[in-house]
């Protein structure tokens, strides 16, 4: 498996896998029993255990032939439900480095973003094309660029899309927010100066 | 873009600046961790060498994992204790206030901020929990983060966030005998459906907002999650003040008379612009039930599961999956259905006035055999005041177990689950697949009373058709 993100993400390379199916929620891709723990380490496995218990060895994230795939194709308000962090998390720990969908749950978005997980978005009948081209075969490579907002085969190509801040937080590699909003500090420090519910309710300036 | 809401107003209020990437830092008022999604942002702190920059600002209590039947520490589960014992740890470590079992503050994240007034209007909240939605019924901008954003909170008591639209909820009208807050955001969800909120905060307004006391108000922003809507608010207004008065750690004295004139001034403004709005009629919701396995898969108590064709396409195929896996018919009336399991308890339906509403269904009947029913307390205060109206007393008399406070069988972190298929009448917010701890389990979703009279019929049942005695 590759490291986790770090720096710049521009480009995600490599096989992808499918999870079909509207507002697949976090209880799905990890359910809550696996949140017991006081670290993300054993995640993923846990990765869609229920489902993947359900469906005895025939689930994508089981499949010999989806194993080492980066590229998770799914379809709309992926991710919805429950914030945990644990999801994106488990999805890692697997070894999705990017997924690719019709629409994406807020939270989950913000968690995946926060983990350098790109979450890219294409109209619901190219994603079902991009679905069977990677049901169709799993050895295909596929190429997802943000700087050219493509998500590519070697035969064809796909405009996806990202809100531009979060895009430009990906490609610049300050997805990871915390040093920034550190950065920031003495500005924090002026607003907590006159923030009415931390002084008393005195008026703001 | 909406302008002059509460939104607008609290957004620029906490804008600390524009960031690189085009998002804003926006400073959190008010941080509530518990002991699930803290444990690996105290770690992640660690590992960069930072310390939490405003402890006073951090609250945390325990909820998710704690036994209802006894919490005797150690608890039997080890890794439950695990937990509890890190975020006794953390806490201690970076002097942030934890309201732990026994201390008479402890008990579901949610219910306990408000009724130590720590929720406030105007102000932002964020918790590592997607119900943190419930706080904007204080009239506050509350959401939901994942653990690197508690990380964040943490280190800089800041986020990278990206304003939402804003979307008024406006419902004329008024609820009829019997039909509840609970209800009412069902039937809203059912209408707008789950991702129909993606992108907006849902401002709730309109007669029908404005009579519900707060602890109704925040049974609905609650579910705004559920819609979708990352945060939902209600206004600030008299039933907010007076809810707050007197409590904890609201203001006193002249701080008080200023916070009042404050946070009048928050509401949204009469000619406030806003991106979208609905219209409801409160007046033609019954009381609802969810028969599928979104919360927004939902039904009037007399309608029947929804033949395929009568939904729309896009529909179908999560309606498909829902009539397998909960494995009802379609043309099936959802009245009758039966249930195993009742569980009155959770975030959204956990306090003072839920239990008085499923107490006043459950006086003088008793639930039907081979039924399972737990009424779970959201908080120690409410636990106590219910005990001192005698409500546990009519449980109990009743046959319903009286448990300790905490999440319990929403989510079944802890040992409260369903077993096998079993098919559960539950106040809680979620009816995922497999959320109340079997792979298989069932969820219906209904309101406190409904859950009550679902009790003692054995079956999903009319709160309408039973008399209620609350004065008894
Ligand atoms: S009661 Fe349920 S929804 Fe609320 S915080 Fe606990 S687990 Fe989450």
């Amino acid at each position: 498996m590759s490291s986790f993100p770090s720096g710049p993400i521009q480009l995600v390379e490599g096989r992808a896998l499918v999870v079909a199916g509207e507002d697949i929620d976090t209880d799905r891709i990890i359910p809550a029993r696996f949140l017991k723990c006081v670290s993300f380490d054993a995640l993923g496995d846990q990765v869609f255990a229920d489902d993947r218990k359900e469906l005895n060895g025939e689930h994508p994230f089981d499949q010999a032939r989806f194993q080492g795939a980066l590229i998770l194709m799914v379809n709309g308000n992926f991710g919805c439900g429950s914030s945990r962090e644990h999801a994106p998390q488990a999805l890692m720990r697997w070894g999705i480095r990017a997924v690719v969908g019709v629409s994406f749950a807020e939270i989950f978005f913000g968690n995946c973003l926060a983990l350098g997980i790109p979450c890219m978005t294409a109209a619901p009948d190219q994603i079902k094309a991009i679905q069977a081209l990677v049901q169709a075969d799993p050895s295909r490579s596929w190429s997802l660029n943000l700087e050219e907002m493509k998500l590519s085969t070697e035969e064809e190509s796909w405009e996806v899309a990202v809100d531009s801040g979060p895009g430009e937080m990906l490609r610049s590699g300050r997805w990871d927010a915390t040093s920034q909003l550190l950065d920031n500090g003495p500005q924090v420090d002026a607003l907590m100066e006159h923030m009415p519910y931390l002084n008393g309710f005195q008026a703001v300036l | 873009m909406s302008s002059g809401t509460l939104y607008d107003k609290v957004w620029d209020l906490h804008r600390v600046t524009e960031l690189p990437g085009g998002s804003t830092q926006l400073f959190v008022g008010l941080h509530l961790i518990h002991e699930v999604t803290s444990p690996q942002a105290f770690a992640a702190l660690k590992d960069k060498g930072l310390t939490v920059r405003c402890p006073e600002r951090t609250v945390a209590t325990v909820d998710h994992i704690v036994p209802t039947i006894s919490q005797q520490r150690p608890f039997e589960d080890p890794l439950a204790e695990e937990m509890l014992s890190t975020l006794e740890r953390n806490c201690a470590q970076h002097g942030i206030v934890l309201n732990g079992l026994g201390s008479g503050r402890q008990g579901i994240v949610h219910v306990i901020a408000p009724e130590l007034g720590l929720t406030q209007p105007g102000m932002t909240v964020a918790c590592g929990d997607s119900h943190t939605s419930t706080h904007g019924a204080f009239g506050a901008i509350a959401f939901g983060i994942g653990t690197s954003q508690v990380r964040d909170v943490l280190a800089s008591q800041s986020l990278a966030m990206n304003k939402l639209k804003v979307r008024r909820i406006q419902v004329n009208g008024q609820l009829t005998d019997g039909v509840s807050a609970k209800d009412l955001v069902l039937h809203v969800i059912r209408t707008l459906g789950v991702k129909g909120g993606v992108g907006y905060a849902y401002e709730f307004a309109g007669p029908a907002i404005e009579v519900l006391s707060m602890e109704e108000r925040m049974t609905i922003c609650n579910m705004a999650i559920e819609g979708g809507a990352r945060c939902g608010y209600v206004n600030p207004d008299q039933v907010t003040f007076d809810y707050l008065n007197g409590r904890v750690h609201a203001p006193r004295g002249e701080d008080w008379d200023r916070a009042v004139a404050w946070w009048s001034s928050l509401a949204s403004d009469a000619d406030a612009v806003v991106d979208d709005e609905v219209v409801f009629n409160a007046s033609a919701i019954a009381p609802t039930v969810t028969w599928g396995i979104t919360p927004g898969q939902g039904l009037g108590i007399d309608e029947s599961i929804p033949m395929p064709e009568s939904l729309e396409v896009g529909e179908r195929p999560m309606a498909e999956e829902a009539y397998r896996y909960m494995d009802l018919q379609p043309g099936t009336p959802i009245a009758g259905v039966p249930v195993d399991v009742c569980f009155i308890g959770s975030c959204t339906n956990g306090r003072l006035s839920d239990l008085r509403a499923a107490a006043a269904v459950a006086r003088g009947r008793q639930v039907a055999d081979g039924i399972r029913a737990f009424v779970v307390p959201g908080s120690e205060q409410v636990a106590k005041a219910a005990e001192a109206e005698g409500l546990d007393q009519v449980f109990r008399a009743a046959g319903f177990e009286w448990r300790e406070p905490g999440c319990s069988m929403c989510l079944a972190m802890n040992p409260d689950r369903l077993e096998g298929r079993q098919i559960s009448a539950s106040s809680s917010n979620r009816n995922f697949k497999g959320r109340q701890g079997s792979a298989s389990g069932r969820t219906l979703l209904m309101s406190p009373a409904m859950v009550a009279a679902a009790a003692v019929h054995g079956r999903v049942t009319d709160v309408r058709s039973l008399s209620t005695q609350p004065d008894l």
